[in-house]
């Protein structure tokens, strides 16, 4: 791709996300149209529309973007560092340690904001077990992290399978709705969005080397870059990132996995323009998603792990196949 | 002369006593020699003799049991990463394409160790690839996804990959793998021409006896246990050390395109 097809692709990206942003406070049980929602927005008052659109659809829709955003660039960063294109965030465990923190915390009856720091807790658990049992004997390579990680989050669906089967009917209902990832309670702090940023920087910044590695590390290291020191900062990043989106929605399946590989059937292959459409498209996708999982069935929602899987699998495909014939 | 010292030539590597071994098994036992700008040496031996492996150890990516290198005069150690791979670079033998990429995108990381910083690629960098590309008459390939590429044309990429990479030391593993014999010839005058007219250095490994004959001025030929030989080219490729390093009876003709070895039986 050149230059200039890249430049389109992200202002094509940035009109996706405006537009999922229109769609997502728009509709809803309180059909409000597109023109007003920028008055809404901008100014304050107490009308039901204006607590509509500032308290209940704009949080949400900043939940879905910035957790759809963390899960694609995740996804970019898992599979260069695996070299597999079959990675997604989820691969080490992390989703699975996050699950069962969140579904203890859930079991034992707790407020919803515990959850939230259990599923972090958990999933930082499976990082730290993850790497210390592939790095043990101080190399790793990508197949032994992957085994690692593959292993431990068996032994995390095992763990959860028990807590479903040992709970009662209304407890699993509720765990049920975070294992497919949910947006319905979701609330996106500042730090997401920063933590955001910093990966986007953090990633730009070594977008050359990332080009590099995924070609082998062994290429890499010949091509003057630094392999250990960026498969560890890709880890850690991708750990952190991965673990700050499970907190926000639960295990959201699918966008991790699909968006970037969407990206670069379409021919982003280049890191610095993969890694941000990738943000760009997996938070208007999730935000899309989101929208149709909470109209589709009205009155009552969809876990938005559901939707991201209904679109995604007939639009990779589609993808997939039309880049195979050309 | 610049120096008038003639025991201080223009040494691109210097390799002291090195020891190479891999799963128990010594490959090269007080390993030493030295190749200067303008030389090019051939790596022989048989299958498992070490050859990729010394490759490998001559740009840092393995570290040898004991023994120094030095290239350039700095130890290699001593070199950071990037200023090694403007100075060394190294065509690998296998390179597993799992990651789409197109043929123009991967033959542009060879010029990832001139960039610094945040800085894009210049009009100077696509001119050295387009550079290589035409010279490995891949100009129409361009844009074509690597891996739809054939054998020959992936190795033709990697190469004009190192071309890009632009090094002062070409390390070749096996360069002529999936070549065809005319791509084989223009590589290597290629190459040859370089070393020659821009006083670098070329070191490749290979199986092709009778490429390393026509193309490098000294061979270093391994026997697998440690042993080897380092010399001129006519005087290590003679019948009885290959024969010996390869155990198999080889013998030669001299042919109007150089001097050509076969086995018999």
């Amino acid at each position: 791709m050149t230059h200039r097809r890249y430049y389109y692709l992200l202002a094509l990206l940035t009109v996706l996300v405006l537009v999922s942003f229109a769609i997502a406070l728009s509709s809803g049980s309180v059909p409000i149209t597109v023109r007003d929602i920028w008055q809404l927005l901008t100014t304050s008052g107490d009308s039901v529309q204006h607590q509509i659109v500032q308290e209940l659809r704009l949080p949400r829709a900043l939940a879905a973007f910035v957790t759809g955003g963390l899960l694609a660039l995740s996804g970019v960063i898992m599979q260069v560092l695996l070299r597999n294109p079959l990675a997604d965030p989820y691969i080490l465990g992390v989703s699975g340690g996050a699950a069962v923190g969140a579904l203890s915390v859930i079991l034992m009856g707790a407020a919803g904001l515990w959850i939230t720091q259990a599923a972090f807790a958990g999933a930082l658990l499976s990082v730290v077990i993850v790497f210390g049992l592939a790095a043990s004997n101080g190399q790793w390579s990508a197949t032994r992290l992957l085994l690692t990680g593959v292993v431990v989050s068996a032994g995390w669906g095992a763990v959860i399978n028990v807590m479903l089967t040992t709970s009662t009917s209304n407890k699993v209902q509720s765990m049920l709705f975070w294992l497919m990832g949910d947006l319905s309670q979701s609330r996106a702090e500042g730090w997401h969005f920063v933590l955001l940023i910093a990966g986007l920087l953090l990633m730009l910044s070594q977008a050359r080397s990332l080009n590099a590695l995924a070609r082998g590390e062994l290429q890499a290291a010949a091509l003057g870059v630094h392999v250990q020191r960026l498969k560890l900062l890709l880890y850690f990043s991708a750990a952190l990132l991965t673990a700050s989106a499970v907190t926000i929605a639960g295990s959201v399946g699918f966008v991790g996995l699909v968006i970037p590989h969407m990206l670069r059937l379409l021919g982003a292959r280049d890191h610095r323009w993969l890694v941000p459409s990738s943000i760009l498209l997996g938070g208007s996708f999730l935000l899309l998603a989101d929208s149709l999982a909470r109209t589709i069935v009205a009155p009552q929602q969809l876990p938005v792990g559901v939707l991201t899987a209904m679109i995604g699998v007939p639009a990779f495909l589609f993808i997939l196949h039309r880049g195979r014939r050309s | 002369m610049m120096n008038p010292n003639p025991a201080n030539k223009n040494i691109l590597l210097q390799v002291n006593g090195l020891e190479l071994v891999i799963a128990q098994r010594t490959l090269c036992h007080q390993l030493s020699f030295e190749l200067q700008a303008g030389q090019r040496l051939a790596v022989l031996g048989q299958n498992g003799s070490g050859k990729t492996s010394l490759l490998h150890t001559l740009i840092n990516l393995r570290t040898p049991s004991q023994g120094d290198i030095q290239l350039a005069g700095r130890a290699l150690p001593m070199w950071p990463k990037q200023d090694m791979a403007r100075t060394a670079g190294l065509l690998f033998q296998t390179v597993r394409e799992d990651m789409p990429a197109s043929v123009h995108e991967t033959v542009m990381l060879g010029r990832l160790p001139h960039l610094s910083g945040w800085r894009w690629e210049t009009e100077n960098d696509l001119n050295s690839v387009e550079e290589a590309l035409s010279a490995l008459e891949l100009g129409a390939l361009a844009q074509r996804d690597v891996s739809s590429l054939s054998g020959g044309e992936q190795q033709r990429m990697a190469i004009a990959s190192l071309l890009a990479q632009d090094p002062l030391l070409y390390l070749l593993d096996e360069p002529s793998n999936h070549l065809d014999i005319s791509f084989q010839i223009k590589v290597l005058q290629l190459l040859s021409s370089k070393v020659r007219l821009q006083n670098r250095a070329l070191i490749m490994a290979t199986h092709d006896i009778n490429l390393a004959a026509r193309f490098c001025d000294l061979v270093l030929l391994l026997d697998g246990n440690g042993d080897y030989q380092f010399g001129d080219t006519r005087e290590v490729l003679t019948d009885t050390n290959l024969s010996r390093a390869y155990q198999c009876d080889v013998r030669h003709v001299e042919t109007p395109a150089g001097i050509l070895f076969y086995p018999i039986s």
